[in-house]
């Protein structure tokens, strides 16, 4: 067993497969490139809630609730919830462990936390302690503006190189055998800390922890950046991902057009976002929609993940420390049989009111 | 390897690729949405003078004050604020208007965590250092005028 392992990668030999996933981003993020891919947006940031933090739990919720029905199974039936958040003592995912009546595993890892939470599921379904695991997590515009920067009516402006937090929630349902794309390999990173200092420059801070990681997957794994349909980097922004690229090429490895950061894909340029989105929320959604969706149809068959997150804390910031920045890499491939359709734009808004009427019942019931 | 001089030459690295603050617009935005807040402080004040011309100085300029607080109040109530000031930066910050600004915004974000310890405690999380600084200047400027 402990073969398996190599420097930083396990590579899974009984292939922990993605038997369910599901997305649900906020308004802004509607409106960006991948707001028909998103299982559900909301319509506004409070979801009936009365604060956002409340809105916050109950997107998570949202989203575990939603991927256990598309892997066909009921939340009992889920053996670990793996769950992380931005938050002070990772309340939301806390919070929202309560409505499920299984095992919690409460992970903080800033924004890399999706990547941290599905190699943690992988490596306990490849080793047979649990047979389905769900991997969630969820950030908050409001709420971690709120924690980490300025209250949000506050008239000020957003220097350069900020990041804008999305708003949104991904869960991934992890279960050995049946069908679907199935994690290849984790590689857990190293907290890196090149001396960035600047809380609005994550990028810069994350980038080096992404080029470490990035090297010792293709190291490990002995593969070559052509390899993989897409690489994808978790919320490195505009910046950070410019910077990555010149890493990278520094050691000698040149990412050419499969490379993509996903905080600088989900909003548009003329959202008023600067460097692009950041935040757990950022990468999560987009891996539970566009990507995990193309590895079931066939169109990606092998995809590099890496999420980033700045390890950042205002308090540590204030005393003047720098950030160290963190990077989880998954490598997911696609198996046979692909599906042959996506599901329509329709069949998700359905979907999605389902989801809320059980996930009422249920919260009265577990009341 | 040596991490201080690899951590110095990673920052020198990414701050000449930080993109650049473009300074004349944001300084002309500035300019002229602060001198137009001031022109309104004017204009109300020229008001309440020609309403009750028995009025002194300085109660005037204390109504002037009351009311722009009031309707920085209400536009960052209302949720303008904060777009005023995400385009015109220091100019609607320095005016009175922006110190509304800065006590109205904790208050609204933290009342949901009480009266006392939400929103007592945090309306002066933004707005608390300048109250003291203010305060220390004064005092410094008053023992210098005692002086003189």
């Amino acid at each position: 067993m402990i073969k398996e392992a190599k420097n930083q990668t396990i590579v899974f030999k009984n292939k922990p497969r993605i038997i369910g996933n599901y997305s649900i981003a906020g308004p802004k993020e509607g409106k960006g490139p991948f707001g028909e891919m998103f299982d559900y947006v909301m319509k506004d940031d409070f979801f009936g809630e009365k604060t956002y933090e409340k809105a916050e739990r109950k997107m998570l919720e949202h989203a575990i609730f939603g991927a256990t029905d598309k892997a066909l199974l009921r939340p009992d039936n889920i053996d670990m919830l793996i769950c992380g958040d931005l938050l002070n003592q990772i309340i939301t995912s806390s919070y929202a462990a309560r409505a499920f009546d299984v095992s919690y595993l409460g992970i903080f890892s800033a924004c890399s936390a999706m990547a941290l939470s599905i190699g943690i599921g992988a490596s306990m379904v490849n080793a047979g302690y649990f047979k389905n695991v769900a991997c969630a997590t969820s950030s908050h515009f409001s709420t971690a503006e709120r924690q980490f920067r300025f209250p949000l009516e506050l008239g000020n402006q957003r220097p350069p190189t900020s990041q804008w937090t999305c708003t949104g929630s991904g869960c991934t349902v992890l279960s050995l055998g049946g069908q679907g794309p199935y994690i290849d390999s984790v590689t857990f990173g190293k907290a890196m800390d090149y001396g960035v200092c600047d809380v609005n420059n994550m990028g810069a801070a994350m980038a080096p922890a992404a080029m470490e990681t990035m090297i010792s997957v293709f190291k490990d794994t002995k593969t070559k950046p052509e390899d993989y349909d897409l690489i994808l980097t978790g919320d490195l922004g505009k910046l950070g991902a410019e910077i990555l690229l010149d890493l990278m090429e520094e050691r000698g490895y040149k990412l050419g057009k499969n490379y993509c950061d996903c905080g600088q894909m989900i909003f548009y340029h003329d959202q008023n976002v600067l460097m692009g989105g950041s935040g757990c929320g950022c990468s999560a959604t987009i891996f539970n929609s566009y990507v995990v969706e193309r590895l079931k149809t066939g169109q990606l068959k092998k995809v590099l993940y890496i999420a980033t997150g700045a390890l950042l804390s205002t308090t540590a910031c204030q005393q003047g420390e720098s950030i160290p920045g963190i990077a989880h890499a998954l490598v997911v491939k696609a198996s046979p049989p692909f599906e042959e359709r996506t599901v329509t734009k329709k069949e998700k808004q359905q979907f999605a009111e389902n989801i809320k009427k059980q996930l009422k019942k249920y919260n009265v019931e577990g009341e | 390897m040596n991490y201080k001089d690899r951590n110095k030459k990673y920052n020198e690295y990414v701050k000449q690729k930080i993109p650049k603050t473009r300074s004349w617009p944001t300084l002309f935005n500035a300019f002229w949405v602060g001198g137009v807040i001031c022109m309104i402080g004017q204009g109300i004040g020229d008001g309440i003078r020609a309403i009750w011309p028995d009025l002194s100085g300085s109660m005037v300029s204390a109504y002037i004050s009351i009311i722009l607080i009031f309707i920085a109040s209400l536009l960052t109530g209302i949720g303008v604020y904060d777009r005023i000031g995400a385009f015109a930066g220091a100019g609607s910050i320095v005016p009175i208007t922006g110190f509304s600004n800065s006590i109205t915004s904790p208050a609204m974000d933290y009342k949901n965590e009480g009266i006392i310890f939400g929103l007592c405690v945090k309306m002066f999380s933004i707005a608390g250092p300048v109250i003291v600084i203010g305060v220390l200047a004064s005092a410094v400027v008053g023992l210098i005028y005692l002086f003189i």
